[in-house]
């Protein structure tokens, strides 16, 4: 069974708030679902299907309740910020086999409002893994930082090449009314930002706010009825890294497997990618997603992202929202990707479309890059 | 148990798969597993061989020499017993029989350290029966 070009995005909305101490998680949930599903000219009576991540072990069912869903398939694959991403992925296989009809993706976090340090938390001895690691005092931030650091060993990548990154998705930022931060900044100030975990600086990392956001996927055919015109899922895959035995090479990221498998199921070549969605958690993030994901060589990336290529205005405009870098970073991004991407192809990104876009490439990173992280990337397409 | 002193970074959570592991640090030895059957060396230890399956496993004694593979200098970890002594180096070393281990870098200044730099295993005694490796330069 082909799953691909047989479903599509038709609801999506992002919760304008980036600071909500009046809020809670689960509201901003509620308040995203009534918002995405809206969009599509649809009711929560219509959902039969629900996903979400970062609500606990069980709190899919909690958050069921609090909606009053009785959903026929549920799912709440939980592998980092790249999840909301999955469960796209999912609910595409899920609705071609007839699983449900109508999917619903919610997030909702309060992050910011309680002060959760999430890159500089440190972690605690839960499984196996962690008794080797915790008691050294690893960070969200350090584990990134290592493969930074890496790679500017292996080849010659500079703290400058990173802060173009940064420079690039304030600027994007500075189209988005809602973004956190607006203001220009340039490569010095990033460079002069306090060091967080070398070689990241704290203008390296995204920030820390509230927010959340939903979809709602169905059918192409059910798609037809529907308020707006339809975001095609063309091509998904997932893949895991990790740190194996011990000698797994820290630069080999999902990304490297996803990508290809995504493009090839998509049928589309990189070529024909008009923006790229790609998790910023950050800046080394979108440098090595971008190589892995094959856009350029490995260690071409910091030539590759310096250049003005991936502004507004360049052949691959990336996180045109302004990203998890300067936008919105509440936790878990992925569905943030998802909905910049579905505004794109929609023509719905005012300031900060790209002309004409056709073909969406989204590209969700989940937990430590340098010790085990999930990668998922999907290919999104104007009908 | 009374402490002598107050340790505030997590501690390992000894289980049944790595009891021999934290048993021969305590003795200020450190230990790698091998997979008798397909050879595949392995940290950290685990009962079942990832490459091949077989639960035969033997123990080797590594030599303690290793080269920094990467690392980051922390400047922030909001944990208590890290957050009093930033800056510090979270550090993968690479031991010279092959496995790579998180660690941190100890007696030498964080702007010193480089990849490719040789280091040594130290047994830092942090608790009755817990002791962490961690590394010099050599």
């Amino acid at each position: 069974m082909n799953i691909w070009g047989r479903t599509a995005v038709v609801g999506a909305w992002e919760h304008p708030t980036r600071f909500a101490p009046h809020m809670t998680p689960f509201q901003i949930h509620a308040e995203s679902a009534r918002g995405a599903l809206a969009d599509a000219g649809l009711t929560i009576r219509d959902v039969d299907g629900f996903f979400t991540s970062g609500v606990g072990p069980i709190g899919l069912l909690s958050l069921c309740h609090h909606l009053d869903l009785r959903p026929a398939h549920v799912d709440s694959t939980s592998i980092g910020g790249s999840s909301f991403v999955s469960h796209c992925v999912h609910a595409a296989a899920a609705i071609a086999a007839g699983l449900c009809q109508v999917a619903l993706v919610t997030y909702g976090s309060t992050a910011a409002s309680e002060r959760f340090a999430i890159g500089t938390a440190g972690t605690l001895v839960g499984e196996p893994p962690d008794q080797f690691e915790a008691p050294f005092g690893p960070t969200v931030v350090g584990s990134y930082a290592m493969v930074a650091q890496r790679h500017m060993h292996e080849y010659g990548t500079s703290s400058a090449h990173l802060a173009e990154i940064a420079v690039t998705m304030r600027r994007h930022a500075g189209l988005n009314p809602h973004a956190k931060y607006r203001e220009p900044i340039t490569v010095e100030d990033v460079l002069a930002s306090r060091v967080i975990s070398s070689p990241l600086h704290l203008l390296d990392c995204c920030v820390i706010s509230d927010g959340g956001g939903a979809l709602v996927l169905t059918s192409t055919e059910r798609a037809r009825d529907l308020a707006k015109p339809p975001v095609l899922i063309l091509g998904g895959a997932e893949a895991v890294r990790h740190l194996g035995v011990g000698r797994h090479d820290l630069l080999d990221i999902a990304a490297r497997q996803s990508g290809p498998l995504a493009l090839a199921r998509a049928g589309v070549r990189h070529d024909d990618i008009d923006c790229c969605m790609v998790y910023d958690s950050y800046t080394i993030t979108v440098l090595v997603t971008l190589e892995a994901l094959g856009f350029c060589k490995p260690g071409d990336g910091g030539a590759f992202c310096a250049d003005g290529r991936i502004g507004l205005g360049g052949a691959l405009p990336v996180n045109t929202d302004g990203g998890g870098l300067s936008s919105n970073h509440p936790g878990m991004r992925g569905i943030f990707l998802v909905i910049e991407a579905v505004r794109q192809l929609r023509g719905e990104a005012g300031p900060a479309q790209v002309a004409d876009a056709k073909l969406a490439l989204v590209h969700g990173t989940g937990g430590m890059l340098g010790q085990r992280h999930s990668g998922v990337t999907m290919i999104l397409g104007r009908a | 148990m009374a402490e002598t002193r107050p340790y505030k970074k997590p501690l390992p959570r000894v289980d049944e798969e790595s009891r021999g592991y934290w048993e021969a640090l305590a003795r200020h030895e450190l230990y790698f597993q091998r997979c008798r059957d397909c050879g595949t060396a392995r940290f950290y230890p685990r009962a079942v061989c990832p490459s091949c399956s077989s639960s035969a496993t033997e123990w080797v004694r590594a030599s303690g020499r290793g080269t920094v593979y990467t690392f980051t200098v922390t400047h922030q970890n909001q944990t208590p017993g890290f957050r009093e002594e930033l800056p510090y180096v979270l550090a993968m070393v690479e031991l010279e029989e092959g496995p790579r281990l998180l660690t941190n870098l100890v007696g030498c200044a964080p702007g010193d350290v480089r990849i490719g730099m040789p280091v040594e295993v130290v047994f830092e005694d942090v608790m009755a029966e817990i002791t962490l490796p961690k590394f010099r330069p050599a």
